[in-house]
């Protein structure tokens, strides 16, 4: 991997709940372009991970820069940032009250201010390219979960971020519809989309990543290309981690 | 049979009818003073302050648990009695009414902000929505839409609720019903039944529309 551009800088980042540690002194930085695949236990702070680079929870330590600018959870410079930043979330969280035109709309009209017939014009060739573009009027109610998820993809993606962070986005879905929901993303990594994703899904882990860190306990136990992560793992614990996913009898 | 005559007689039906407006009007004007108080109560209890959440509940919890008529005959007479202010009876059934509503509506707003899920207002930011466009475009709207239907039916309870006033010498539409049945005791004795099914008719070409209305919505809300 050459010098690329630095997306995300994580730097000594500490996150607490309480007196729980979540994470703990975590540095990571993520390039232009690269996919990082963030798996390990539950619990072991991957989603809340994810939450801090989008402001979502205050931070006890260290600093989350995007740019070079820095996320501040509470500051005014956030409304700003979170355009540059799209997030998905588990239960894909479409607003009901709205058709999945609308939905894919809203932020590109009220917040970039663009025009609407671009926006429309954007939003339509996006929903095209995930097989959904006879959806558009439809309420998200009419919508199969997998259909959902890749309207909520759309809609982030619509804003044109810097870096899509994906939170177990398919965890929430019945196993066919996981498919088609991951090919979309396989589709975004192949066309140079930075990602951060959080995800269960081992194969497909294996297959969209750059490189995989491997967290537990808060902090990184191991960090790799995807292929010596998967078959040659270096840590006990990610040994240990990655066994729980095989069967024998 | 010449009961239902008792109806037709005079301007008897006239009277019915204007008992029935004083009854929609009370409930009109207390419904909205509820709604605007209402709203305001449930935002104050959406408020993280401990001391301000217990206090509301108190006063929603006091106006549950005493009956309505109960409210109705502190209100008439207490106050008079405490203030020496002459209140007259459909003043004290706007101000029942309201307390009633308003606690009512209180509640129902604070359940239909509780009722949205934490991560419509995430997926809303993360989005780059500022806090104001938020509610503008993801909250209230669907606040709203949760909270109509639980509206209207506490509407059909309160205009039910007018009947009450009766008792502190309101003449609504029961009042009025009561005073043709008196009035024709002796020379129509049946007459208290085709009266109150009058009245009964008119509560429910009332209740009804709204009673499905608001099945209707909600219906439309649990798509």
């Amino acid at each position: 991997m050459n010098m690329a551009e630095h997306i995300i800088d994580i730097n000594h980042l500490v996150k607490r709940f309480g007196d729980n540690i979540i994470l703990n002194d975590l540095s990571l930085s993520v390039s232009k372009g690269e996919v990082v695949v963030l798996i390990g236990p539950s619990g072991c702070g991957k989603s809340t991970l994810l939450r801090c680079l989008n402001g979502l929870e205050p931070i006890q330590g260290g600093t989350v820069m995007l740019h070079g600018e820095p996320v501040e959870h509470g500051k005014a410079s956030l409304y700003n940032i979170r355009q540059k930043i799209g997030m998905v979330f588990q239960s894909y969280d479409l607003f009901p009250h709205m058709t999945v035109l609308k939905n894919i709309t809203l932020s590109p009209l009220k917040v970039q201010n663009r025009s609407r017939e671009e926006v429309t014009e954007n939003a339509m060739a996006l929903l095209k390219r995930v097989g959904l573009e006879d959806k558009a009027n439809s309420y998200p109610s009419e919508l199969s979960g997998g259909q959902k998820q890749r309207v909520a993809i759309v809609r982030s993606l619509i804003m044109n971020p810097d870096i899509m962070l994906l939170d177990e986005i398919t965890a929430a879905l019945d196993p066919e519809m996981v498919h088609e929901v991951l090919n979309v993303v396989l589709g975004l990594a192949n066309s140079g989309t930075t990602m951060m994703i959080v995800t269960h899904e081992m194969a497909f882990a294996e297959a969209v990543a750059d490189r995989v860190v491997f967290l537990d306990g808060g902090v990184i136990v191991e960090e790799g290309a995807p292929k010596e992560f998967f078959h040659d793992p270096k840590t006990e614990r990610a040994q240990r981690f990655l066994k729980t996913f095989t069967y024998s009898r | 049979m010449q009961g239902i005559e008792v109806l037709f007689m005079g301007n008897n039906m006239l009277r019915l009818l204007d008992g029935l407006w004083v009854t929609l009007r009370l409930s009109l004007i207390s419904i909205g003073l509820s709604l605007v108080i209402g709203v305001v109560v449930g935002a104050v209890m959406l408020v993280k302050n401990p001391v301000v959440k217990a206090i509301c509940r108190v006063y929603i919890e006091i106006v549950r648990i005493m009956p309505q008529l109960v409210w109705l005959f502190i209100i008439f007479f207490g106050i008079t009695k405490l203030t020496g202010i002459n209140l007259n009876g459909e003043m004290a059934a706007v101000i029942m009414l309201t307390i009633w509503g308003a606690s009512e509506v209180g509640d129902l707003v604070r359940a239909a902000f509780t009722a949205i899920p934490k991560h419509q207002f995430e997926s809303g930011l993360s989005l780059g929505l500022t806090r104001v466009q938020l509610y503008t475009y993801v909250i209230f709207p669907q606040a709203i839409r949760g909270l109509v239907p639980d509206i209207i039916n506490l509407s059909t309870r309160m205009i039910k609720t007018t009947a009450l006033v009766s008792l502190i010498g309101v003449t609504e539409v029961l009042k009025v019903g009561k005073q043709i049945i008196d009035a024709n005791r002796f020379d129509y004795p049946n007459a208290a039944l085709w009266v109150y099914a009058a009245i009964f008719l008119m509560y429910f070409l009332i209740c009804f529309p709204l009673s499905l209305l608001s099945r209707k919505l909600t219906k439309k809300r649990g798509e």
